[in-house]
C-alpha cells in the first residue's frame, strides 16, 4: 500500500448550531487524484479551508503530507499550495511580478528562472510584463495555478479550478493537472463538473449535507445505479400510454412524455424494440440510448426525496 | 522549503509589493499629497487672514496641517487592505508559510511612507507662503520623528479599521473621523476661540498635544508635557491598533 498524502478522520466542523461537517472520513494515496464532488453548500470548501489550514476543526484528526494540520501547522503550509475558488493573483502586480512574490516568499533558489519557466509552461509568456488586471479569467486561473505551484508543493489543492472557464481553457487546465500527477504531486481536487471528476480523478467521495454518502472509483460509482436503457419520448400522452401497453418492462414518466427500457444499447436490441413498436403503428418523437455517468450518480446520492430521482434527475440532466 | 521563514524579511517582501502597488496607483499619492495643500491654500490664503491667532497665520497652521496632511492618507490605507482580504491574495498567503504579521506590516510602513511624502510637501508648499520656523536641527528632527511615530500609530488603527469593515466602501468611510478630528483640535485655531463643548473636546482629544508638539518643535521652545502626551497617545493607539490588527486578521478567514 502507498502512503498517504491526506488521512482525515471524524472531522467535524459547525457555524454555531449549523454543522457543515459532520464526521468525515477519508484517505488519498500520494501521487493520485482525489475529487470530492458535491452540491453547493454541501462542505465542500470548508473540506478544503481545514485541510489548508484556513479553518480549525471542531473535531477528528487531519494530517496532510504526514503532519498534522493543528499541531503541525507550519510544515503543513510549507507542503501545500492552493488554489482556491477565487483567481488568488495580485492584480497590480504583472503575472512575472505575481510568481516572483511567491518565489521570494518560499525563498526558491534561482527564483528567475523558476519564473520564466512557470510563464512558459502556463503560456503566459506573451503576457508576463502585463498587469494581471488586463488578464481575460482564464489567464488569470493559468497565472493563480503557476503561483501555487512555485515551490513544487507535495499535496496541490484545487477547489473548483475550471468554474467560469470555456471549454478549451477547461481542457488545458486538465492537461496540466495530469502532468502534475505524473511529476508525483497528490491532487486534491473539488468540482461541481463532474466530467472533470470522470477525467482526472483516481478516486471520488460524494459530499451531502456534511456527510460522505459515497466513496471510490468513478467505474465503482457509475456501477452503483441502475444501467444503461433505452429511452423513447412521445408527442402527447395518447401516445406514451399507447406504448407503455406495448412496452411493459419500460419505465414511464408523464411529466416528460417518455419510456425508459431498460437494455445494452447494441443495434439489435433496439431494432427489436423500434420494431415492437412498428407492429403497433406507434411513432416516438425522439429517442435515445443512455448510460449513466456521473451526472446520475451524484443526483441519485445528492437527491433528498428519493422517490423522485428519475423525473428530476432527468430533468436537469437536459 | 531552502530555509526558515523569517517576520522581517516577509515584511520586506509584503513591503515591496506595496511599494510596487503605491507605484503603480499614483493616483493614492497624488491625492494624498494634493488634497491637505488644497485645504491649506484654503486655510492659509483665504480664511487665515480673518483669524487672529497672535503669529503669521501659516506658522501657526502648517503643525496641525502636517497632522491633517497623516489623517487624510489614511483612507487609502484602509481601502488598500481591505481591498486585499476580499481578493483570493490573501487566502493564498495564509495558506503558505509566511508571518501573519507581516501582511499587516507592509501596509502600515507604505502608509508611514506616504504620510512622510505628504508632509513634505506641506513644509515646501509651506515655506512657499511665508512660514518662518525657528526650529534647530534637533527640533526638526524631533518634528520628522512625531511625523513618523502618529503615522505609525494611525497606520496600525486603521489597518485595524480596514480588516473590521464589510465593505471597500465602508472601510472609506470609517477614516473620516480621523480626517474630521484635525478640525476639532487646535490645529486652525486656539481653543480659547471655541464654544465650552467643542473647546473640552479638543483639548483632550490625541491630535491637540501632538500638534502643541509639532508647534512647540517648529518654534524652537518644544513643551516637555506635550510631548509626553504625545508619545503616550501614539503608542496607545498603535498599541491598540496592533492588537485589535491582528485579532480581527485572524478571525477573519
Amino acid at each position: 500500500m502507498r502512503s498517504s498524502a491526506i488521512a482525515v478522520s471524524g472531522l467535524r466542523k459547525a457555524y454555531g448550531d449549523k454543522v457543515v461537517l459532520d464526521g468525515i472520513d477519508f484517505d488519498v494515496a500520494a501521487g493520485s487524484v482525489f475529487s470530492l464532488l458535491g452540491p453547493n453548500g454541501a462542505g465542500k470548501t470548508t473540506t478544503v479551508n481545514v485541510l489548508t489550514t484556513l479553518m480549525k476543526a471542531d473535531a477528528g484528526t487531519v494530517r496532510v503530507a504526514g503532519y498534522d494540520v493543528a499541531a503541525e501547522t507550519r510544515q503543513v503550509r510549507g507542503a501545500i499550495g492552493v488554489t482556491g475558488q477565487f483567481a488568488a493573483v495580485d492584480e497590480l502586480l504583472t503575472g512575472r511580478e505575481n510568481l516572483q512574490l511567491m518565489a521570494d516568499l518560499k525563498r526558491v533558489r534561482d527564483g528567475g528562472r523558476l519564473v520564466t519557466g512557470l510563464l512558459e509552461r502556463f503560456d503566459l509568456a506573451g503576457s508576463a510584463d502585463k498587469q494581471a488586471s488586463t488578464y481575460s479569467g482564464g489567464m488569470r486561473r493559468k497565472l493563480d495555478l503557476a503561483m501555487t505551484l512555485v515551490g513544487s508543493p507535495q499535496v496541490i489543492f484545487l477547489d473548483e479550478p475550471t468554474t467560469g472557464l470555456d471549454p478549451r481553457s477547461r481542457r488545458t487546465m486538465w492537461g496540466i493537472v495530469r502532468e502534475l500527477v505524473a511529476e508525483g504531486a497528490t491532487i486534491f481536487l473539488t468540482t461541481q463538473y463532474l466530467e472533470e471528476a470522470d477525467q482526472l480523478a483516481d478516486r471520488i467521495a460524494v459530499l451531502n449535507q456534511g456527510r460522505l454518502v459515497a466513496q471510490g472509483t468513478p467505474e465503482e460509482l457509475k456501477g452503483q445505479i441502475p444501467g444503461t436503457h433505452v429511452r423513447f419520448r412521445f408527442a402527447d400522452l395518447a401516445g406514451l400510454d399507447a406504448a407503455a401497453r406495448v412496452l411493459l418492462e419500460a419505465t414511464r414518466d408523464d411529466e416528460e412524455l417518455t419510456l425508459s427500457v431498460p437494455g445494452d444499447g447494441g443495434t439489435r436490441s433496439v431494432r427489436a424494440l423500434l420494431d415492437r413498436l412498428d407492429a403497433h403503428g406507434l411513432d416516438a418523437e425522439e429517442f435515445s440510448v443512455q448510460r449513466p455517468d456521473l451526472d446520475d450518480v451524484f443526483l441519485a446520492l445528492t437527491d433528498q426525496p428519493a422517490g423522485v430521482q428519475n423525473t428530476s434527475k432527468e430533468a436537469i440532466a437536459q | 522549503m531552502s530555509t526558515v521563514s523569517t517576520p522581517l524579511a516577509d515584511s520586506a517582501i509584503m513591503l515591496r509589493r506595496n511599494l510596487k502597488h503605491t507605484v503603480r496607483n499614483p493616483v493614492t499619492v497624488f491625492n494624498a499629497v494634493l488634497f491637505p495643500i488644497i485645504i491649506m491654500l484654503m486655510f492659509v490664503g483665504v480664511f487665515g487672514g480673518a483669524f487672529s491667532v497672535g503669529e503669521d497665520y501659516v506658522d501657526y497652521a502648517t503643525p496641525g496641517l502636517l497632522v491633517m496632511a497623516i489623517s487624510y492618507g489614511l483612507g487609502a490605507t484602509a481601502t488598500a487592505v481591505n481591498d486585499d482580504m476580499t481578493k483570493g491574495i490573501i487566502n493564498r498567503f495564509k495558506t503558505m508559510d509566511v508571518s501573519r504579521g507581516a501582511m499587516l506590516t507592509g501596509h502600515v510602513v507604505i502608509t508611514t511612507v506616504r504620510c512622510l511624502v505628504a508632509c513634505a510637501a506641506i513644509v515646501g508648499v509651506a515655506f512657499a507662503m511665508g512660514f518662518d520656523p525657528a526650529a534647530s536641527a534637533l527640533d526638526w528632527l524631533g518634528v520628522v520623528g512625531v511625523v513618523v511615530l502618529l503615522s505609525f500609530a494611525a497606520g496600525w488603527l486603521t489597518v485595524a479599521t480596514g480588516l473590521a469593515a464589510k465593505t471597500v466602501e465602508s472601510a472609506g468611510l470609517a477614516t473620516v473621523p480621523l480626517i474630521m478630528l484635525p478640525f476639532l483640535s487646535t490645529a486652525f485655531v486656539p481653543a480659547e476661540t471655541m464654544g465650552t463643548g467643542i473647546r473640552q473636546f479638543a483639548e483632550y482629544q490625541p491630535f491637540t498635544p501632538i500638534i502643541e508638539t509639532l508647534r512647540g518643535l517648529l518654534n524652537g521652545n518644544p513643551s516637555g508635557g506635550d510631548a509626553l502626551a504625545a508619545v503616550a497617545w501614539c503608542v496607545g493607539l498603535a498599541l491598540l491598533g496592533y492588537v485589535w490588527a491582528v485579532s480581527t486578521f485572524k478571525k477573519r478567514a
